[in-house]
């Protein structure tokens, strides 16, 4: 009997080894990696100067570059994050119909969030270029003066923040989508009957039906936005003046171009106990709701 | 007229025509019932009626106010849905208050009137859980207790017992029964359940394919059907059907004389009849045992009260019939059988019913 158990207990492991392997090799070691080399004094061009303690973190404090990384990446989601929950949610609303209109906006505004983000970029730039680009263009034809948001200082995080908007608003738009059509239809029926107008039908059926899927789109989107990078390194470069270098441009910097990794590393901890912390807050939000 | 009626009402889907040209008046305080297959148009006629379906043609009417084109919540009506239809992130209470809120009711009112129909209900303890936290059967009364709140001058209910177990069923219908006595209000209610039309209804309304079959009270549709088809759609077992061979007239009324060779003197005026072929019904408790045709029996089933006998006549049609008790028949036995020509029903080719005295 005993011997029956056993064997079958390795026959389970078997099963589970593929991902218990892949995990490991390429999440577990990697980031104890990652959080052991952020206390290690180790430059790529020096070598390995040996145990450093918390001297990494000490000097991002005081980095100015650093701490207007974390204030751009901060501002960033804070301010995208609230717009792709508000304005897909609006568009799922809006489109949450049988109309061929509909179906049609819904494919165009997908559409955009299956392109790479160098297609992407390309296409912005040509809209934010100088003199001759859309945005220019449509300044000019309605008689305002040109703005270059790509290089003014402060419009510059703005200007990341649209095109990041309309390239992912597609995905928020259709989480939010497949929610309201999981709403019972007798809910609304009922809810006609009730008197219901269509402010009140909004805020006391639909919204509440849809508290779980806002907590998923603000988790999934709030992870994804700490992450900002390409966007970044592609229209604004992270300027003017270090306006719009978030952190992970910070951390590619330290590391793959002055070839600080230690240091690297070290900034990669603090992003990572950011995003923990987002998490750990809607992972907590989502049990009160639960609860309530 | 006072109460709900429906004045010439048509209803398509493209071209898929669900209900045509309906007329039908439900007085003040009746409680009509919609009694049909599924897919013949009942709870369409409703849902027109509540706003949740337009018109094609025609108008309803609630207590002389034409509503068909008035918004749901405008029409005086309260509706108890098949699957509840609770909202399920308010208390019960939340759920009874809504409408009243909608409708700008003074909030000690709305505490005044949840009150009033907790107490009819007895769900006072039930008032501040949510649906998620009730059974089936609480969640319907909680959806009744909904409607009766807003005092409204009709209720639809659309199939409302369907998803409840039987015994939980037959406890509801009854307090339905009860709740309609109480409050005299004007009810319609959807069902394909013959025994909830015929125990719940103060006058049925049998649908088949979009059009009125019968509009009769419940002895009515199940003593003289109007039809072939209410005659088998109503009543357990199945009315029992059998082809006339031919028919003589004795003293006025038909004999049928059977394809086995049954006779059936009936009290069926002759000059009513038509010429063409003509199909016997009678009903399993007017199937006497003991004289007439031999058929054999194939398949008993036994009720407690009485035992349910199909039996093959010679001409091969199956005849239902019922003994009171266990019968200590065996399937094989022959037995000898007789329609009761008094209580028979005879149907021409087109459906119509001919009935005697």
């Amino acid at each position: 009997m005993a011997a029956g158990v056993g064997l079958s207990s390795i026959a389970n492991l078997l099963f589970v080894l593929p991902y218990i392997s892949l995990m490991l090799g390429l999440v577990a070691v990697p980031v104890s990696l990652g959080l052991w080399l952020s206390f290690q004094d180790y430059d790529m061009l020096s070598g390995f100067n040996g145990f450093a303690g918390l001297d990494n973190y000490a000097s991002l404090l005081t980095d100015r570059i650093f701490r207007g990384a974390v204030r751009n990446t901060l501002l960033f989601v804070a301010v995208t994050v609230p717009t792709f929950v508000g304005l897909g949610l609006f568009l799922a609303i809006s489109l949450n119909d049988g109309l061929r209109r509909s179906a049609v906006l819904r494919t165009i505004f997908f559409a955009s969030f299956v392109l790479s983000v160098t297609v992407m970029t390309l296409i912005w730039r040509l809209v934010y270029m100088p003199e001759r680009g859309l945005l220019a263009s449509v300044l000019n034809a309605v008689g305002l003066p040109e703005v270059n948001m790509v290089a003014n200082e402060s419009l510059a995080l703005l200007s990341v923040a649209i095109v990041t908007l309309w390239w992912v608003i597609g995905l928020p738009m259709t989480l939010f989508l497949a929610a309201l059509q999981q709403v019972p239809r007798e809910l609304y029926e009922a809810a006609a009957l009730d008197n219901a107008s269509r402010f009140r039908t909004l805020l006391y059926i639909t919204l509440p039906s849809l508290t779980r899927t806002i907590l998923l789109v603000a988790a999934i989107e709030t992870i994804m936005q700490f992450q900002i990078f390409g966007q970044v390194m592609l229209i604004t470069g992270g300027g003017p003046n270090n306006a719009s270098r978030p952190i992970v441009q910070f951390i590619y910097e330290a590391g793959f171009r002055d070839w600080q990794l230690g240091f690297a590393a070290a900034a990669s901890q603090v992003l990572f106990l950011f995003m923990l912390i987002a998490a750990l807050g809607q992972l907590w939000l989502s049990r009160q709701q639960d609860r309530g | 007229m006072e109460g709900l009626v429906f004045r010439n009402v048509s209803k398509h889907f493209g071209q898929v025509e669900v209900i045509e040209d309906l007329s039908l008046e439900i007085g003040k305080g009746e409680f009509a019932v919609f009694l049909g297959p599924s897919g013949c148009g009942k709870s369409t006629l409703l849902r027109m009626a509540a706003g949740l379906e337009s018109l094609s043609s025609g108008e309803i009417h609630l207590n002389k106010r034409r509503i068909d084109s008035l918004p749901p919540g405008e029409r005086g009506l309260a509706m108890v849905f098949q699957h509840y239809a609770l909202y399920p992130h308010m208390t019960a209470r939340q759920n009874m208050a809504f409408g009243l809120r909608n409708s700008g009711v003074p909030a000690p009112e709305i505490e005044a009137k949840i009150a009033q129909a907790a107490a009819l209900l007895e769900i006072y303890h039930l008032l501040d859980r949510k649906p998620g936290q009730l059974s089936g059967g609480q969640r319907q009364r909680i959806a009744i207790g909904r409607a009766i709140v807003k005092q409204p001058e009709a209720f639809l209910f659309d199939e409302p017992l369907s998803n409840l177990d039987a015994t939980l069923r037959t406890r509801t219908r009854v307090e339905l029964a009860r709740l309609h006595q109480q409050m005299r209000a004007t009810m319609v209610f959807v069902t394909h359940d013959q025994m909830e039309a015929m125990t719940l209804a103060t006058r049925i309304v049998v649908m088949n394919k979009g059009r009125i079959e019968q509009v009769g009270t419940p002895i009515e549709v199940y003593r003289r059907p109007a039809t072939r088809f209410v005659a088998g759609f109503v009543g357990t077992p199945s009315m029992n059907f059998l082809p006339v061979a031919s028919v003589e007239s004795e003293r006025g009324r038909a004999t049928a004389l059977l394809a086995d060779g049954m006779r059936v003197p009936t009290s069926i005026p002759t000059a009513q009849l038509p010429a063409g072929p003509l199909t016997l019904g009678v009903r399993a408790e007017h199937v006497m045992p003991g004289q007439g045709s031999p058929a054999a029996i194939e398949v008993l089933e036994h009720l407690g009260d009485r035992t349910l006998i199909h039996a093959r006549m010679r001409d091969g049609t199956i005849l239902v019939y019922a003994e009171p008790g266990d019968s200590t028949l065996r399937a094989g036995d022959t037995v000898e059988l007789q329609a009761d020509g008094s209580a028979v029903h005879l149907f021409d080719d087109t459906g119509r019913a001919f009935h005697g005295h």
